[in-house]
């Protein structure tokens, strides 16, 4: 089985390269790594739709890393990226192009928990490893032994808002979820089942109400709020933007809370002055570097840029440089001990932290909690788990 | 739920009434005339907006002419889509029609995702609709007002193109039989091209409003008020302007209310609305107020 997979991608690159180069395919020997002509790194992010301001800041930092590491084991590698929308087939779709059509031994994303829970039951049948970068929801990685993930996940950032809402004094906290999403209505109970812990009873949770996909109007939903002090909305950038807008002509003058989907700089844009002062968790802040390897990354990325480095995009580095880790340590292309390799990661310098992948595939690091000052993100604090 | 908090959600759910209607007019009479479902017209709301969106971002257009140049830009591509998608398939079955309006959807969404990027943009508002009004302790922005005033000018303005012009009364004869109507003398092409001007226009204008109550534009933006404004034409009984007006209402009215009514319903708040107009149309299958048209033969 093993030998076969192995025998079957080497088979494909040696036809692929034979036919760049014009000369018979079965010259060359099959799996012999000295011989191929390149390895394929599939990715597959939202870069159109609803959540492309993610992937395109995930693919900021792909990119570079690629551009820092386009070779593994000797190999030249060809990095391919499939637009999978932020769509839940789509992401299904894109994932079996790269494993069928591509041919890619591993591959890294998606931005999106839906996305990624999609496109992992495709990975999982097909038994090619993948690096998720921000996907935070517990079910991505639960029960599958082909998903890993660089950043943490929902329990822990659900815990991070709901503490830092009671240390802020909040008593009344109104949750307004986005039901289409799997990552929002996670959140949602995660943050509950903390605050509930925290405050001893449900009773500060004034409000619960949902929205979907495409949803502009969240009027209703507001309006429900009652004397809440603050609201929880752990959706995508562009749905908090617009609630942030509306909330606030409605009269909302109180603290909204939100979660790593929301550093996207769309947010201030659309959401302009009602941003302001709205807090949220997120991976990473150029602010606090962690690892010695964060601040060569920060100025490198500047200097392509002319940015500093959102928590997305330094995931994307550290989920290409982790997979491409995985590939050195196991020594070979074969998915399957990719794999082995991916899961046994350990103190891997990553520029989001050290990181070590755990029995359920996800790595264990601290949340930084980040401020819009001035329609900019600015660092707070830190919390580990 | 309080009155006051009653009088703040009805406000709520007739400002995205009213987007619903101006929407649906398009889509209704577009039927009406051509028995088509031109599902493109989602996207000419979203052309709209974009087109307003650069006006101001990119020629620095004081906001009414970039708005004027965008309702024009899209009357136009709505004349140029019906002439090269559905003026050539006139005369085939319907399905092709149908088919082909897809077709037009998907290939404005996808070039709009090349043309204008896939990541969204923020519309400024101009500022006088940015103000925060209060009548008694209902809060709302001053855009409000004006998209139900426009809404509602521009309904009225259609109502008398279509019973008191010329044109009108050409539109109206071909919604009966567009054969017929032709053999009278009319030009039949150019009284669709000018319904189909009409149509596109109010979809602009419709986008504008939408862009400025939502201010986050994005090429799939159209898809979501398409859909809920054929919806609200079906409810008004399609191919009726004054149905598609009070479907466009009820329907907004009907979505803001069921969740402030039922927070914890909110997330089937679709299914409910859309219950809802399964009931009304198993009662009344032409819609609230469309009549029975008998098949031509």
């Amino acid at each position: 089985m093993l030998y076969k997979r192995l025998l079957n991608v080497g088979l494909a690159l040696i036809t692929i390269s034979g036919l760049l180069l014009g000369c018979a395919p079965e010259a060359e020997e099959t799996g012999d790594i000295e011989e191929m002509e390149e390895v394929v790194i599939g990715v597959y992010e939202p870069m159109t739709g609803a959540q492309a301001a993610g992937g395109v800041q995930t693919m900021q930092g792909v990119d570079l890393a690629y551009a820092q590491k386009d070779e593994v084991l000797g190999v030249p590698i060809r990095m391919v990226l499939v637009d999978n929308r932020g769509d839940k087939a789509e992401s299904a779709t894109a994932m079996t192009r790269l494993i069928e059509q591509e041919n890619a031994v591993a591959v890294v994303g998606s931005y999106g928990s839906s996305n990624s829970m999609a496109g992992g039951e495709v990975s999982e049948a097909a038994g090619i490893p993948v690096m998720g970068c921000s996907p935070t929801n517990p079910l991505v990685t639960e029960g599958k032994d082909y998903y890993f993930r660089a950043c943490f996940i929902d329990p822990f950032q659900g815990r991070v808002m709901a503490k830092y809402a009671t240390e802020q004094g909040i008593e009344k906290v109104a949750i307004i979820q986005n039901i289409s999403q799997d990552y929002s209505v996670g959140l949602a109970a995660f943050f509950k089942q903390s605050w509930v812990d925290l405050m001893g009873s449900e009773e500060g949770i004034v409000s619960e109400t949902s929205y979907q996909d495409g949803d502009q109007d969240f009027t209703a939903q507001l309006s429900d709020i009652g004397d809440a002090q603050a609201i929880f909305a752990p959706g995508y950038y562009g749905d908090a933007a617009l609630l942030m807008k509306q909330a606030r002509e409605m009269g909302f003058t109180g603290l909204f809370m939100g979660t790593d989907a929301w550093e996207a700089p769309e947010l201030v844009e659309i959401a302009g002055d009602s941003a302001e002062g709205c807090v949220f968790s997120s991976h990473y802040s150029a602010e606090a570097a962690t690892t010695p390897a964060s601040a060569p990354f920060v100025e490198a990325f500047e200097a392509e840029y002319g940015e500093k480095p959102s928590a997305m995009a330094a995931l994307g580095y550290d989920a290409y440089m982790l997979v491409i880790d995985a590939i050195e340590r196991a020594g070979s292309f074969d998915p399957e001990a990719i794999r082995d390799a991916m899961a046994a990661t350990e103190n891997f310098e990553g520029v989001t932290g050290y990181i070590t992948i755990n029995e359920t595939g996800d790595a264990v690091k601290d949340a930084v909690v980040l401020e819009v000052q001035d329609g900019e993100f600015k660092y707070l604090s830190t919390v580990s788990p | 739920m309080t009155f006051n908090s009653f009088l703040q959600n009805l406000a709520n759910g007739i400002s995205l009434g009213s987007l619903y209607a101006l929407i649906a007019i398009g889509y209704t009479m577009v039927y009406g005339i051509l028995r088509l479902i031109n599902f493109a017209h989602g996207d000419l709301v979203m052309l709209g907006s974009y087109f307003a969106f650069y006006g101001v971002s990119m020629f620095f257009l004081p906001w009414w002419a970039a708005f004027f140049f965008a309702v024009a830009l899209t009357a136009g591509v709505g004349v140029v889509m019906e002439k090269v998608a559905y003026r050539p398939l006139r005369d085939f079955p319907r399905i092709n029609l149908f088919t082909a309006a897809v077709a037009v959807s998907f290939l404005l969404e996808n070039l709009a995702i090349v043309i204008f990027g896939g990541r969204p943009n923020a519309f400024s508002r101009p500022p006088f609709m940015d103000k925060m009004l209060n009548i008694g302790s209902v809060t709302f922005v001053s855009y409000t007002p004006i998209i139900i005033a426009v809404s509602l000018v521009l309904f009225i303005g259609l109502i008398l193109i279509i019973n008191h012009t010329k044109a009108g009364t050409a539109m109206r004869a071909l919604s009966k039989d567009i054969e017929t109507t032709g053999l009278m003398g009319v030009n039949t092409n150019k009284i669709i091209m000018f319904a189909f001007m009409l149509g596109s226009s109010l979809a602009a204008v419709g986008g504008i409003l939408w862009a400025i109550k939502f201010p986050q534009i994005n090429p799939l933006m159209g898809v979501m008020p398409g859909l809920k404004a054929f919806v609200a034409a079906v409810l008004g009984g399609i191919g009726n302007v004054g149905g598609a007006m009070i479907g466009g209402l009820l329907l907004g009215i009907v979505e803001i209310m069921l969740v402030a009514f039922f927070p914890s319903l909110s997330g089937y708040r679709d299914a409910f609305s859309y219950a809802i107009l399964i009931l009304l149309l198993l009662f009344r299958p032409t819609g609230i107020m469309g009549e029975v048209q008998p098949e031509k033969v």
